[in-house]
């Protein structure tokens, strides 16, 4: 083995390397305060190790940037992990690049000779929140997507040259397939090469000019090794366990919570995300912008942040005046309190934001029920996952029909996304449509004229509630056991995916309830039900609430098979362009219950 | 550089050397964690099987040439590369034949040497790789001893459904390996 490292040495100088490496000389001996740096070249190789790790499994591209990341957090083993790593680790640097900057200003550490070594530091922040920026949008997710897009934006308000220049970095007018090559080569390539060139020249000129050492000092010089090299090993763990442990938090408090890295859902351009907001280290940032009203912006985005940098990259200068040092430290308390005053302040507004959370709740409604859909045995198509949201009725339903119903009509006395409108119900709660237990409302005396069934319509003086509330109020313990099973086989007229067992089981009570319905109950009276009827005046009871009599509802009410010239406000949404067959066919199926369920959901229910 | 004076050959005591073994341990831990994460996610398609294989329609008796000469089809069906699920895309390719007691042959295009698809050669009869040369009999048998492939083309069962229906059990084999050895 020594006649191998013998060799190795003679041949490369290694030991030399080693011994530079590990016996630097700490005057004073080793302190915890000298850690940060140590923890900041740890943090770095965390990102690189774990970067080029996920770079094997990250596609960048508009149709596959999220698929990727899914599978590596979702399925890919222990990907969550390595995920996590990358993620938290990012966010711990910001916090130690921080603390390392403090250590440096109080020590002063910045003033000659090191004032270079301190330029090189502040760019190697700046380079680090590049990575941020670049790598928040990776994922493609809602979240990234468009709080990435504000900041390219903003980028517009550079003068003279912003306009190109937002359209070099996002390659082309609008995000796509571009815009992710770009920021991937920035992220995984170019910033990169640019951070290790400068840490290998921050550390060589740290190494130059040796560590400046905190008077007084406490115990005699001291090599880096073992007692430094410890104490910064300590702090790294220290570092480590606080990523592991915010990338299982969720889990430790819930067995459902999530491993990982958060992913939301895949980025929509047709759909902004209104809480979107940068990554936390931004939202100083995020929140000065709110004080620039319009064309002012460029002061907050571009020209008050450029001299603030200014005024850090000259504090090595100015730490030359007699009381240069203590304007400096007075400098960095203020802008790190302002910081952290304009990031709570972000917060706050939030917190008390109700368009914010909500935003927030439909996002990660949005984000559990794409992961279920993408682990369906359909899986992701090629267009990319968000085809499968887009097609999913439990998604869009609730969207289309606060859009387009919730006007009118309810369902379980809301919107369909669970806000209560402000303008009055006019017309039925479709929650449970064409099931026993609605309609066992709608033939209901005492229910039938509310506002879910016809009160808020113009046919609550009408024959059918009239019929209800008069006769069907009157019925002998044998006529409702009948009214039971007509409402039975007009149920399973539609076919309802929650019924299929019960329309089973009961399919003798359902025979009879369709004989009952056509020759003993009146409802043919009005109604037409399997056989044409040219006098029928009601809507058709043919296939009652199955999907093609709702889409041909929803399509035109005011339909012969339907209300015909009875009709009463509901527009011709088919007929007339205002929702198209694929949107009103999400609407039938959603308010049918007819979506893909993972078999444990659907068992656990 | 200030490298430090300190740097001592002398022996260590039993506090040295425990303090010098939990800082190399503690190193070992910080670089392991990452590192174990990454190799996990590297590794993880040993722990993935491709796929098993499973009747697909072809083409129907029609379209093969009644003199038993081969012809290609391709072979469409569901495929699923890591994330995405596509449907009735194409899998890869088969030749058939009519053999002489009315049955049909399939054989799998990949040359079993190192997996080009091979060629018909009608003027010859004869299949050959256009990579390194194997040539194969319309048969699928290796055609000459000196020919780099260790095994005849892959042979599919085939079943005719509905009289007029050819459907193939495709799935691909390991190349280079004298036995016939499915993909896993």
């Amino acid at each position: 083995m020594k006649v191998l490292f013998d060799w190795l040495d003679h041949r490369t100088g290694c030991r030399g390397i080693i011994r530079a490496l590990l016996y630097e000389n700490i005057p004073g001996g080793s302190r915890w305060r000298y850690v940060w740096g140590s923890t900041l070249t740890f943090a770095l190789a965390v990102q690189f190790i774990t970067g080029i790790f996920l770079w094997m499994a990250y596609s960048p591209s508009s149709h596959t940037a999220w698929e990727s990341v899914y599978y590596i957090q979702d399925v890919m083993t222990g990907g969550w992990l390595l995920r996590g790593l990358h993620h938290y680790t990012a966010q711990a640097m910001t916090v130690l690049l921080v603390l390392h900057l403090m250590q440096v200003m109080v020590d002063g550490a910045y003033k000659a000779p090191r004032e270079v070594n301190f330029w090189f530091g502040v760019v190697l922040l700046l380079l680090v929140l590049g990575l941020s920026l670049t790598g928040y949008l990776l994922p493609w997710d809602q979240k990234g997507y468009w709080a990435t897009k504000v900041a390219t934006n903003l980028m517009a308000v550079v003068p003279v040259a912003g306009p190109a220049l937002q359209k070099i970095v996002i390659g082309g007018s609008e995000y796509g397939h571009h815009t992710l090559t770009r920021f991937f080569a920035l992220h995984a390539g170019v910033l990169p090469a640019a951070v290790i060139a400068l840490v290998i020249a921050h550390i060589y000129l740290f190494r130059r000019h040796g560590i400046r050492a905190k008077d007084p000092k406490r115990k005699p010089d001291e090599a880096f090794w073992p007692d430094q090299w410890l104490k910064d090993t300590v702090a790294c763990l220290a570092v480590l366990a606080t990523v592991l442990f915010l990338i299982v938090r969720q889990r430790l408090f819930s067995s459902h919570g999530s491993l990982g890295a958060e992913l939301g859902a895949p980025a929509d351009p047709s759909e902004a995300y209104s809480a979107a907001r940068p990554e936390w280290y931004f939202l100083f940032l995020f929140q000065f912008l709110k004080y620039f009203p319009g064309t002012s912006e460029v002061w907050g985005a571009i020209i008050i942040p450029s001299l603030v940098l200014l005024l850090v990259f000259l504090m090595p200068v100015i730490g030359r005046w007699r009381l240069g040092h203590r304007f400096n430290l007075g400098l960095l308390a203020s802008l790190l309190a302002g910081t952290a005053l304009l990031t709570w302040l972000a917060v706050a507004e939030d917190r008390n934001n109700r368009n914010y959370l909500e935003a927030i709740q439909l996002a990660e409604r949005d984000t559990r029920r794409v992961r279920v859909l993408a682990q369906s045995p359909a899986g992701i198509p090629g267009e990319g996952a968000l085809a499968l949201l887009h097609g999913d009725p439990l998604t869009q339903g609730p969207k289309l029909f606060s859009q387009k119903c919730a006007g009118c009509h309810r369902y379980n006395g809301t919107d369909g996304l669970g806000a209560v409108p402000k303008t009055a119900q006019s017309a039925s709660d479709l929650r449970g449509f064409a099931s026993r237990e609605w309609l066992a409302g709608l033939l209901d005396p005492s229910r039938i004229a509310t506002t879910s069934y016809f009160g808020g319509t113009k046919f609550r003086d009408d024959k059918m509630v009239k019929f209800v509330q008069k006769d069907v109020a009157q019925y002998t313990p044998a006529q409702n056991g009948n009214l039971r099973k007509v409402i039975a086989a007009l149920s399973a007229e539609a076919q309802l995916k929650d019924q299929i067992a019960a329309d089973q089981r009961d399919e003798p009570m359902i025979q009879e309830g369709r004989i009952l319905l056509e020759n003993v109950m009146r409802c043919t009276e009005c109604h037409q039900f399997h056989k044409p009827d040219d006098q029928a005046t009601a809507p058709d009871l043919t296939g009652y609430g199955s999907r093609k009599w709702l889409i041909n509802f929803i399509g035109n009410p005011a339909h012969p098979d339907f209300y015909g010239s009875h009709n009463d406000r509901m527009p011709a949404f088919g007929q007339d362009q205002i929702l198209n067959a694929r949107e009103i066919g999400l609407i039938a199926d959603w308010l049918r219950g007819s979506w893909y369920e993972k078999v444990s959901e659907s068992a656990s229910q | 550089m200030n490298d430090a004076p300190c740097h001592s050959d002398a022996p260590l005591d039993r506090r040295g050397f425990f303090k010098r073994a939990f800082a190399i341990a503690l190193g070992a831990v910080l670089g392991l964690v990452p590192l174990g994460a990454g190799l996990a996610v590297l590794l993880d398609p040993l722990w993935r099987h491709g796929p098993k294989g499973s009747a697909v329609r072809v083409t129907t008796l029609d379209a093969l040439p009644p003199d038993g000469v081969p012809r290609k089809f391709p072979v469409l069906a569901t495929r699923v590369d890591a994330w995405n699920k596509f449907t009735e895309v194409p899998i890869g390719a088969v030749y058939l034949r009519r053999t002489a007691d009315g049955k049909v042959q399939a054989l799998n295009v990949v040359c079993p040497h190192a997996g080009c698809f091979v060629d018909y050669l009608a003027s010859r009869g004869m299949f050959l790789c256009p990579c390194h040369n194997s040539t194969f009999t319309p048969e699928g048998k290796i055609a000459d001893r000196t020919s780099p492939a260790s095994r005849p083309m892959d042979s599919l069962a085939v079943e005719v459904r509905g009289g007029n229906e050819v459907w193939v059990q495709f799935r691909n084999f390991e190349a280079g390996r004298a036995e016939k050895i499915p993909v896993a």
